[in-house]
């Protein structure tokens, strides 16, 4: 393979049901940054899905200079072969220098099995992207792709390159990268690509769509925990918790006094005689601290802490410590995030 | 019904983790469990030898200690184990990873292949689409839920916001989660068979239509550049507003910064 051949940063602009997911966006804001590192500019985003070209506008507005649409009824509902072969199909055509994809459900299914079919190399889950040199000391290879991953349950931070296969592919964390600010009026060049999708054996059949959230909370799976503890005062105050998860898209968790109260049911509990959780963030709110609750969520990346006792031992483990009352402070944080998400749906 | 279950043995990462020179992880040092997405998979297979009578064999790759998750899975009712061990496949990549397990998996028959979603260690989700892709059969990731129909598997498929159930005809490959369901305990005759039990130990030599160029760190395609520990967390800082809304303001702004919202 010459690797100078691949040119121009190349994201995939997953779509489902005819929307774009968040977080293709957020690839476009930083594949314009990478690539004004570069030589190519262009940043190509590559739409796959069936009757999708309406979506074109809204890509171009945060960042594409050009979208290849593949277009095909296969590919009306995800499924890991047609998309494989589209995507696999635009990478031999357009021979990106980098291809960035989200890591959600469909992304962390589709990235691999593209990177094993095109045989390169893929990193998965990164929260940082550079162009760099490699390796970082006496570097013989030059502008690649940085990607940064956090890695062992969170315990480490690795950097990772791919110089000698191209794309180098990652797969990005939802949420961590910025969009740009929507540029009005932007269009994009607009290629339609045959694929040549073929039905093959590998291929499914999706027999039904189930539509819902997930039923029961896994509070050790969950990436944001709003946790409340004796200080939420009853039952029925935990509502003002559920409304802040509601809108930041956590889940309700608790401590022991909880559930010793008959609150909230054991399933929810964080602590050394619960749970252990790790979620990226921790609200603490109503949690005096105890060591043996603070033993099952110390290890969270941002911990948040909201109690009126500003000798509460959870100010020692929080990374934030806000002293004031959770019955003000909660239901006002809730209506500030509300009032973004308001404001970015309408952008 | 032939099962093949891939596992691995991951460091628990409750513990500490150590590295090498080179800067890939020193396994050897740390302490070991079967990774818990591949235990929900070992289950799953063993339930269709419960059902079905399928034959249960588990593959898992790594350093002669791996044996202890094999021995393990012997515990709780699988039939054959195989460990695929060489010095030349250390420091492998996902890459690397996966064409050396569709390597061994090609010597086998199989009507379903199993494998975790993710180990706990590396987090990637990549290994069980990558095999699928090798071996050029289906591969049906995320798993809640899986069923037998005839010669088809039938899978309840995860998303973030729904599920698909899904249809593959067999042989295909399945990646499993954690909610698929509880794994049962080794039983006490289970654990006398399972040292009872021949493993069967695969090197190099024992890879079918795999290059040299695919395997271990050298068939890597990705390369550490850096890794270090994460930095110890500092004490944090606490905040006494005047007012409730300028503590909800403090707790926004810092959302925002780190991008949450």
């Amino acid at each position: 393979m010459s690797l100078e051949e691949y040119k121009g940063v190349f994201i995939f602009a997953q779509q489902v049901d005819n929307v774009i997911t968040p977080v293709a966006l957020e690839l476009l804001g930083k594949a314009k940054e990478l690539a004004s590192n570069l030589e190519t500019k262009e940043v190509t985003a590559v739409l796959i899905g069936y009757q999708v070209e309406g979506l074109v506008d809204r890509l171009a507005r945060y960042g594409a200079d050009r979208v290849i649409v593949v277009d095909d009824p296969a590919l009306k509902d995800y499924r890991t072969e047609p998309y494989t072969q589209a995507l696999t199909a635009v990478i031999k055509e357009f021979k990106p220098e980098i291809l960035l994809v989200g890591a959600t459900a469909i992304g962390r299914d589709l990235g691999p099995r593209v990177s094993s079919r095109i045989h390169t190399g893929l990193t998965a889950d990164c929260t940082k992207l550079d162009i760099g040199d490699f390796p970082l000391n006496n570097p013989t290879k030059f502008n690649l792709l940085l990607m940064t991953r956090p890695a062992f349950g969170g315990n480490t931070i690795a950097t990772i390159a791919c110089p000698d296969f191209r794309p180098q592919m990652a797969t990005v964390r939802p949420g961590v990268m910025q969009k740009i600010t929507p540029i009005e009026g932007a269009k994009a060049e607009v290629i339609k690509f045959d694929a040549g999708i073929i039905e093959n054996d590998k291929y499914t059949q999706i027999l039904e769509i189930i539509k819902e959230k997930k039923s029961v909370a896994d509070i050790s799976a969950a990436k944001i925990l709003v946790s409340g503890g004796r200080g939420v005062g009853s039952p029925e105050n935990f509502k003002i918790l559920e409304d802040l998860a509601e809108v930041i898209g956590g889940t309700v968790s608790c401590s022991r006094a909880v559930v010793d109260s008959g609150w909230k049911p054991k399933d929810l509990q964080v602590g050394q005689t619960g749970q252990t959780v790790r979620p990226q963030i921790y609200f603490a709110i109503g949690i005096s601290g105890a060591i043996q609750h603070v033993a099952g969520m110390e290890e969270s990346d941002l911990i948040i802490a909201i109690n009126k006792d500003e000798n509460a031992p959870i100010f020692d483990v929080a990374d934030i410590g806000i002293v004031g009352d959770l019955n003000k402070v909660v239901p006002a944080l809730t209506k500030k995030i509300a009032a973004d998400l308001a404001a970015k749906t309408q952008a | 019904m032939k099962v093949v279950v891939c596992v691995k043995q991951v460091p628990d990462t409750k513990g500490g983790v150590k590295f090498k020179p080179d800067g890939t992880l020193d396994r050897a040092a740390m302490l070991a469990i079967m990774n818990p997405d591949d235990k929900a998979g070992l289950e799953a297979a063993l339930r269709l030898k419960d059902e079905y009578g399928a034959e249960v064999t588990v593959v898992t790759m790594g350093l002669p200690k791996a044996e202890a998750v094999l021995r393990e899975a012997f515990a709780m009712g699988a039939d054959k184990g195989i460990l695929v061990t060489d010095r030349v496949l250390g420091g492998a990549d996902t890459w690397a990873t996966s064409s050396t397990i569709a390597g061994a998996l090609r010597n086998l028959d199989y009507d379903l292949i199993i494998t975790g979603r993710q180990a706990i260690d590396g987090d990637t989700a990549q290994v069980g689409p990558q095999i699928s892709e090798h071996l050029g059969i289906p591969v049906i990731s995320y798993a809640e839920d899986l069923k037998i129909e005839g010669d088809s598997v039938i899978v309840k498929r995860q998303f973030e916001d729904r599920y698909h159930i899904v249809k593959a005809k067999m042989p295909c490959l399945v990646t499993a989660l954690s909610e698929l369901n509880e794994p049962r305990y080794m039983t006490p005759g289970g654990i006398f068979d399972a040292f009872e039990k021949e493993i069967t130990v695969w090197g190099r030599a024992d890879l079918k239509d795999v290059e040299d160029s695919n395997l271990g760190l050298k068939g890597s395609p990705t390369q550490i550049a850096k890794a270090s520990d994460k930095v110890a967390k500092g004490k944090g800082t606490v905040y006494t507003p005047d007012s409730d809304e300028e503590g909800a303001e403090i707790v926004f702004g810092i959302l925002k910064d780190k991008h949450f919202i």
